[in-house]
């Protein structure tokens, strides 16, 4: 199934929302559910307009009334304008809402710096009690929403704007990293659509030269799957991050803090260096030009086995 | 869940009460919000005792009306008429700022009564948009103050509430004109405030925000497919002569004898009202 996640979620969104009525898609004019029929759940979809404030506060009104709103706004826009009301509206008092967050990492591509999300994941997984996902392709994307619907607490979906291949790396289990290439010299940490596929394309260049490399899917970031993780890094040289995010605070700053902890390990954070986007470029071209490539990866392990 | 009259103490009494409790909660450890939360006693009194359904002894039951103090730093304001009026025991409030108390310097949920948390200022309308979207049969309140009108959310979220028709959602502004560097017409105006109301959509009534009986009328009065602002003319630190209307109302932390004092006016006042 090569769509992308947001149209996966989208779907499936609609689907569940005709029989489940608690659940309320809020939308802040995104344009995602332009001409989408909800049938019998019409009545549960309300566009707040271009207000992510209000929209998040709207959710948790909703949410501290039993209702279950999927919300629906730019990465950005979620976790750095409407931050605070992440912070005190929805976090302080752990409720159910769901943020599906488009455009995150550099999906965004040609539209430039205020539209990329480089930093939501280092936000996201400093809030208490948020769920932090970031499915690796369509279907896992309708996984995480389906499994999300009956959390306690509030989830944020990371997704992305276009179509991705499908990793068919079987069923997703929130909370659970998925371990999708045995390894032995080294563990690749990955999360996203595009460093999980470059790191398994890693993976392969690496066998190549005899290098044995292990790609684990941390899908879920917070919570983290600690015992999986440690469990990876253990007996190898090192560890290599690989995220759609600036390089700290996130994916690789969970994997560092962690591995500290539990398995000191040798740890290489590959993502966005320590600058917005200087050029024009759609999402691979920027992936590409920032060193977020199989290539980039291999030659990384290399220098560390 | 229908408030009970006969439950209700002579007129009068509660808010005597209420103030008592303030001033108390300000002779504590950390000091309270003085100013800000005695302007706002005649108006959480109204609602909690003669317009919101609710239950004490089920604060969290389907279909009650939502109150949201949006102007959180009220929050010794809404413990005091919280706990008068049943949600939890007045001499808890004596806990108030003492390590290990549930009763923070603004709202927390973990209080019986409480329906969200509040203190950055600007969250309560988007909230109440979305506990009036659940349910359309309830009513819900979000308390405002005057210089909290200058955040943008606040705007953003009564375009909203206008536009989508949600009539149940009635705001008061605590209109009592000081902010903490000054007056809100010397520092941001916000006149012609009625006005910016009604061009936003809303239904606007103009009130003494220390008269119950005026309060009682224009919070039950309702719009049809306009939600209602309530503009509540009030005084900073009403109550107390010495701080009332000043400034440095704002927050205070009273000695034992300002306390005594205090309470002395405030029993006199009583007093010669009952007389």
């Amino acid at each position: 199934m090569t769509v992308p996640t947001r149209e996966a979620y989208r779907d499936l969104l609609v689907k569940l929302m005709a029989d489940d009525p608690r659940l309320y898609c809020l939308d802040s004019d995104t344009g995602l559910f332009s001409g989408v029929d909800f049938g019998p759940a019409a009545g549960r979809y309300v566009n707040v307009g271009i207000a992510e404030h209000n929209l998040m506060g709207v959710a948790a009104g909703l949410a501290a009334s039993g209702k279950i709103p999927f919300v629906n706004t730019m990465a950005t826009f979620a976790t750095t304008r409407a931050l605070e009301s992440l912070k005190v509206d929805i976090a302080y008092s752990g409720l159910p809402v769901r943020i599906a967050a488009t455009h995150s990492g550099l999906s965004a591509g040609h539209l430039g710096p205020t539209h990329h999300a480089l930093e939501d994941l280092a936000i996201m997984r400093s809030l208490p009690g948020f769920t932090v996902v970031t499915p690796a392709d369509a279907t896992a994307t309708e996984e995480a929403v389906a499994q999300s619907v009956d959390l306690p607490g509030p989830v944020y979906l990371r997704l992305g704007r276009k179509a991705t291949p499908a990793l068919e790396a079987g069923p997703a289990e929130l909370g659970r990293a998925q371990i999708l290439r045995e390894g032995g010299d080294l563990v690749v940490f990955a999360c996203g659509p595009h460093p999980v596929l470059a790191s398994l394309a890693a993976a392969d260049l690496l066998a190549a030269d005899g290098v044995r490399a292990a790609v684990v899917n941390v899908h879920t970031l917070k919570p983290l799957d600690v015992e999986t993780i440690v469990s990876s890094a253990r007996n190898v040289k090192a560890a290599i991050t690989v995220e759609e995010h600036w390089r700290s605070g996130g994916l690789g700053g969970a994997i560092a803090e962690t591995l500290s902890e539990h398995a000191p390990t040798r740890v290489a954070r590959i993502g966005m260096p320590d600058t917005f986007a200087q050029e024009v470029g759609g999402q691979e071209h920027l992936l590409d030009h920032y060193g977020i490539t199989g290539e980039r990866i291999a030659a990384t392990a290399l220098t560390l086995c | 869940m229908t408030t009970d009259p006969a439950a209700e103490p002579a007129p009068g009494q509660v808010t005597d009460r209420v103030r008592e409790h303030i001033v108390a909660m300000c002779a504590g450890p950390e000091g309270g919000h003085l100013g800000g939360s005695m302007s706002l006693v005649e108006i959480l009194t109204t609602l909690y005792f003669d317009v919101l359904r609710v239950d004490p002894a089920d604060p969290g039951a389907e279909g009650r009306d939502i109150l949201i103090l949006s102007k959180g730093h009220g929050a010794i304001a809404l413990y005091a008429v919280l706990a008068e009026r049943g949600f939890f025991p007045a001499a808890e409030l004596a806990t108030y700022g003492r390590p290990g108390s549930r009763l923070m310097g603004h709202p927390v949920r973990a209080v019986p009564g409480v329906e969200m948390a509040t203190g950055s200022l600007g969250h309560g309308l988007p909230l109440a948009n979305g506990f009036a979207l659940a349910d359309a049969s309830r009513r819900c309140f979000v308390i405002v103050g005057d210089g909290e009108l200058q955040e943008g959310s606040v705007w953003e979220a009564a375009m909203s509430t206008a536009g989508l028709g949600l009539d149940n959602v009635t705001v008061v502004v605590d209109r009592n004109g000081l902010q903490i560097t000054g007056s809100t017409e010397d520092t941001v105006p916000l006149e012609p405030l009625a006005d910016r109301w009604r061009a936003f959509g809303w239904a606007v009534r103009e009130v003494d925000g220390h008269d119950r009986g005026k309060l009682r009328k224009a919070l039950t009065a309702r719009s049809p497919g306009r939600p209602g602002v309530v503009i509540a003319r009030t005084v900073k630190g009403n109550g107390l002569p010495s701080v009332q209307g000043r400034v440095d109302s704002h927050y205070a932390r009273l000695g034992e004898r300002q306390l005594a004092r205090a309470l002395s006016v405030l029993r006199a006042r009583a007093r010669r009202r009952s007389s």
